[in-house]
């Protein structure tokens, strides 16, 4: 008697489940097998589903390809400059809201819009704020040319002022989840410990570098590991600002020439693309583990 | 050194919406603390204890009224100028930190002339450690030590830059019924080492009563009486105090003053000399109680409770506000298994209260 | 005496310090506002603007006296943009939906019932979500175009209907309902679904909205899947529709019809949150993450 109904609920217990396996299974299982081996398929052809051969060319092709070292050296700049200065701002940003109580919940609100808005809408506003055409120069341009600059194009310009708006936008864009996690963070901190140290006469300073900074540091190390996968996976600001020829931009990112591999003007070499994307995977993979040695238990999501 | 408080008032913005309107936390608190001793203010929670502590510790500022330390008027000082060790509740020891690391930490404040070598740091530190007796621990993280090492340590911290005044929030509420015992001892001993005018809170009548040399008695923000522990428990100054302290709690009666009798129900229990005809509240420690078998107050025997050196007698009154009644008797009386006991009173162990403000009937009982 | 002076004066330079940093951090924090907001004025400022007047400025202006909802008109006319948003509508609820279905029937199982290989299988589960999406989306793309599923809506829908990590955040939600209530149903002959959808999903009630927000947050933004699913623009989602505009909608670079489109889109989203900031929030600081 027991038995049985210890069977039949088991049997429940996969039909409960079989949506979420079949789904997970077909879309997230079969195609991680997969793609390793296209990646290992030489010349596969995408028209007949032929390929002539089994090595590792097509990690050779990509690690040749110009391209994907423009992009591999233009995510790299952007994940070091963009993750250390978004999670810095963050931080003062974070302070300076728990220090006051008037209007805070306003800016936390505020703060946080930038998340739910959409990506590629957004970045066309901040296209034409930096843009140089024939017909105007753009505000940012304007606000330099107050400070006695000259005017640069952003957008179809030298590298690095392409760069900066990118970096300016991707901080733009990750600033409300950091300011969300760090305020959090900072105010979970116990008021008993700032009591002991105004007790002790600890300065504003000391008391944020050996209390403060210390006890929500676990929450700064799951930012700057999030921030680098993030940005490790750069793509759609990259193509708000730039269109979505970023090759022709110089501007293309690992994720962008994974995406440009598969389809699109230059596509059709899911081959190549695989083995870019497990290039990529590998890079974040390292990281990962980092964290997961450092730091053991919080769980972090891709 | 010497504390002085001053018609201390404080007042909080009311939180409730309806009832705007300040809450007193602490009203007209008047007080002179001598050089040296160990103090306890002792009430129920939300009485305004801990805003006395925090009022003098600076951590918040009075609504009215000042505080002295010595000839200094500290109330507008910061905590950091006062020259105070607190130790909180939670001890609110720094967790990233070592022992060692906390106790430094004050010292490590210090700037311009005050400023100590590193080596005096060290100095200070192990004097502080071995006050308390936690040399061993120095290197140890808070969280691998026990709940009474981690008060000791947050006592270390306290001391080491040798405050005027330490104060303690709740210091025992932590630990476990032994640990708390033993602990209650060490501040004892610490206290008297140091010779540091000490003031805790407590809502545990028992703990204050054991090591204070005054203890003060709040309720709703106002103090009720001060004194040395053994002279509130014998003469407290209403029902409220009388109630207050002592374990097991005083025993409450109806009682009625007729034509200088005190009677207790239909029973006379005692004369009375000096107060008017009039409906009390009589109030028995347990201690007061004698078995006798033509004493006058009579009571259905609930129960008999041995404790080794004492029993106590658990029985019942119909004039008792107290559910059951209970005497504490020694051990050289038996109590026979009938239905009723009978008792006679020691006078100086009852104290007679009056019914609307339930303030002491002072008059002489015999 | 001189003591006393002395700490006067003390406090009196740690008042003034305390304001000035206070004056600061609101500096600051008004500057990161006007950061964060400009280019939302912006956008809603530039759709209001005529195009000629728009292009006629050299010099932009930062607020305009004549404001034409013109651009809103073409937006809607001279390129599909009321598609764009029907599609995205059916594409978010739909996956939503569907979404809804397939985690609390899965973490319902993990958390209510036993059966042998739960524990394994949740391992599994839970090392899913180490894969990133770059990883799997080429291998989806082939699928679906082999199965010519491309430019529809099973296309677009079926490959984002399971998620791993809301499965595990539900689980953790129904664990904490008690044994007892299950066992008290129990009792009384309820089947195992009708406890489900009379017991644990209204107390699981908070969790469930806080993920469906995140998810239609998650579905009205999503890019890269439709792009490379849809080239036929009656498929299209609205970061698709944007995209097609800014490369070739509106003839010429008409940008204040641009930025009405624009507006349109974001519209949606931003009202949802100004009704749902707290519970968004909450649910973000939960388990969302982004950039």
């Amino acid at each position: 008697m027991m038995k049985k109904k210890l069977q039949s609920g088991g049997l429940k217990a996969w039909l409960y489940l079989l949506p979420a396996i079949l789904f997970l299974g077909v879309f997230l299982v079969y195609p991680l097998i997969d793609v390793f081996i296209y990646s290992f398929e030489e010349g596969y052809n995408s028209a007949s589903q032929t390929y002539f051969g089994v090595g590792l060319y097509n990690y050779s092709y990509v690690l040749h390809d110009p391209y994907f070292l423009q992009a591999v050296k233009n995510t790299f700049i952007l994940v070091i400059i963009t993750v250390p200065l978004s999670t810095g701002i963050a931080l003062l940003i974070s302070v300076g809201l728990n220090s006051i109580k008037p209007l805070r919940n306003l800016f936390q609100t505020v703060y946080f819009l930038p998340y739910v808005t959409n990506t590629l809408a957004v970045g066309l506003v901040f296209m034409i704020l930096f843009k140089k055409t024939a017909y105007s120069d753009g505000l940012i341009n304007l606000l330099i040319n107050w400070f006695g600059g000259k005017s640069v194009d952003f957008i179809d310009g030298p590298y690095w002022a392409k760069m900066f708006v990118l970096c300016f936008y991707t901080i733009w864009v990750v600033m409300p989840f950091k300011i969300l996690i760090l305020t959090s963070a900072l105010s979970s901190v116990d008021q008993m410990y700032y009591n002991a140290a105004k007790v002790d006469g600890t300065s504003r300073f000391r008391t944020f570098v050996r209390i403060t900074l210390p006890m929500i540091s676990p929450m700064i190390f799951y930012l700057v590991i999030t921030g680098f996968i993030g940005a490790f996976k750069a793509y759609s600001d990259v193509v708000a600002l730039f269109g979505t020829n970023l090759n022709a931009a110089e501007m293309n990112t690992i994720v962008g020439y994974v995406y440009d591999m598969l389809y699109g003007d230059s596509g059709g070499y899911p081959s190549y693309a695989s083995a870019a994307a497990i290039l990529l995977f590998a890079i974040v993979l390292t990281i990962t583990c980092i964290n997961l040695l450092v730091r053991g238990k919080r769980r972090i999501t891709l | 050194m010497e504390v002085v408080l001053q018609n201390l008032t404080k007042k909080f913005p009311s939180r409730d919406r309806k009832n705007r309107g300040d809450v007193v936390a602490v009203n007209d608190f008047t007080f002179e603390i001598p050089d040296g001793k160990l103090i306890g203010l002792l009430g129920p929670s939300g009485c305004g204890k801990s805003t006395t502590l925090n009022l003098i510790s600076g951590l918040i500022k009075p609504t009215s009224g000042r505080i002295f330390f010595g000839a200094d008027d500290v109330t507008d000082l910061p905590p950091e100028n006062r020259g105070i060790g607190l130790v909180f509740q939670n001890y609110a020891l720094y967790p990233h930190l070592s022992v060692r690391q906390n106790i430094l930490f004050p010292l490590e404040n210090l700037k311009g002339k005050d400023k100590l070598s590193k080596d005096e740091m060290r100095r200070k530190a192990m004097e502080a450690a071995k006050l308390v007796q936690i040399e061993e621990l120095m290197e140890r993280k808070p969280r691998e030590l026990s709940g009474g090492q981690q008060q000791r340590v947050a006592i270390a911290r306290a001391l080491v830059k040798m405050p005027r005044v330490l104060l303690l929030d709740e210091p025992l509420s932590n630990l476990d019924a032994r640990l708390r015992l033993q602990t209650r001892e060490e501040i004892r001993r610490i206290q008297k080492e140091t010779g540091i005018t000490t003031i805790f809170v407590t809502h545990d009548q028992e703990e204050a009563m054991s090591i204070s040399d005054r203890i003060v008695v709040m309720r709703d923000g106002i103090v009720q009486q001060i004194g040395r522990p053994q002279e509130v428990y014998d003469d407290p100054v209403n029902l409220f105090v009388a109630r207050f302290l002592g374990t097991p709690p005083i025993n409450v009666f109806e009682g009625q003053i007729k034509n200088g009798r005190l009677y207790i129900g239909e029973d006379c229990v005692l004369e009375v000399r000096g107060a008017a005809d009039q409906s009390v509240y009589a109030a028995v420690r347990p201690e007061g109680f004698i078995l006798s078998e033509d004493g006058p107050l009579c009571c259905r025997l609930g129960g008999v409770e041995v404790m080794g050196r004492d029993i106590s007698v658990v029985s019942a009154n119909k004039a008792s506000l107290n559910p059951t009644v209970r005497s504490i008797i020694s051990t050289e009386s038996t109590v026979e298994d009938k239905e009723h006991v009978r008792f006679a009173l020691k006078p100086r162990k009852v104290f007679l209260f009056n019914k609307e403000a339930e303030e002491r009937i002072y008059c002489e009982v015999k | 005496m001189e003591n006393e002076m002395d700490y006067g004066r003390l406090e009196r330079s740690a008042r003034i310090r305390k304001k000035a940093v206070n004056a600061l951090t609101y500096v600051l924090l008004v500057f990161w506002a006007v950061i964060v907001l400009f280019p939302f004025y912006w956008m809603i400022l530039t759709s209001v603007k005529s195009y000629g007047a728009y292009n006629s400025e050299y010099v932009p202006k930062f607020f305009t006296l004549s404001p034409t909802m013109q651009n809103y008109v073409d937006a809607f006319t001279a390129v599909p943009l009321g598609r764009y948003l029907v599609n995205t509508t059916i594409f978010t609820v739909l996956t939503t939906a569907l979404m809804l279905g397939v985690i609390i029937f899965a973490a319902f199982a993990f958390a209510r019932l036993e059966f042998r290989g739960k524990n394994i299988l949740f391992v599994l589960f839970l090392s899913l979500m180490m894969i990133p999406n770059e990883l799997v989306i080429i291998t989806n793309f082939v699928t679906v175009t082999n199965l010519n599923m491309r430019n529809s809506f099973p296309g677009l829908i079926l490959p984002s209907v399971a998620s791993v990590f809301y499965i595990y955040l539900l689980k953790e939600n129904f664990e904490q309902i008690p044994d007892s209530l299950y066992y008290a149903a129990k009792v009384d002959g309820t089947s195992d679904l009708k406890y489900l959808f009379k017991v644990m999903i209204p107390i699981s009630k908070p969790t469930l909205i806080t993920v469906t927000i995140l998810k239609v947050i998650e579905c009205w933004n999503s890019y890269v899947w439709p792009r490379l699913i849809t080239d036929d623009e009656n498929y299209f989602l609205v970061s698709n529709g944007i995209q097609e505009i800014r490369e070739n909608g509106f003839g010429r670079e008409n940008i204040p019809a641009m930025m009405a489109a624009v507006v349109v889109i974001s519209v949606p989203l931003v009202i949802l949150f100004l009704i749902f900031h707290k519970k968004i929030m909450e649910g973000v600081s939960k388990g969302g993450t982004k950039g």
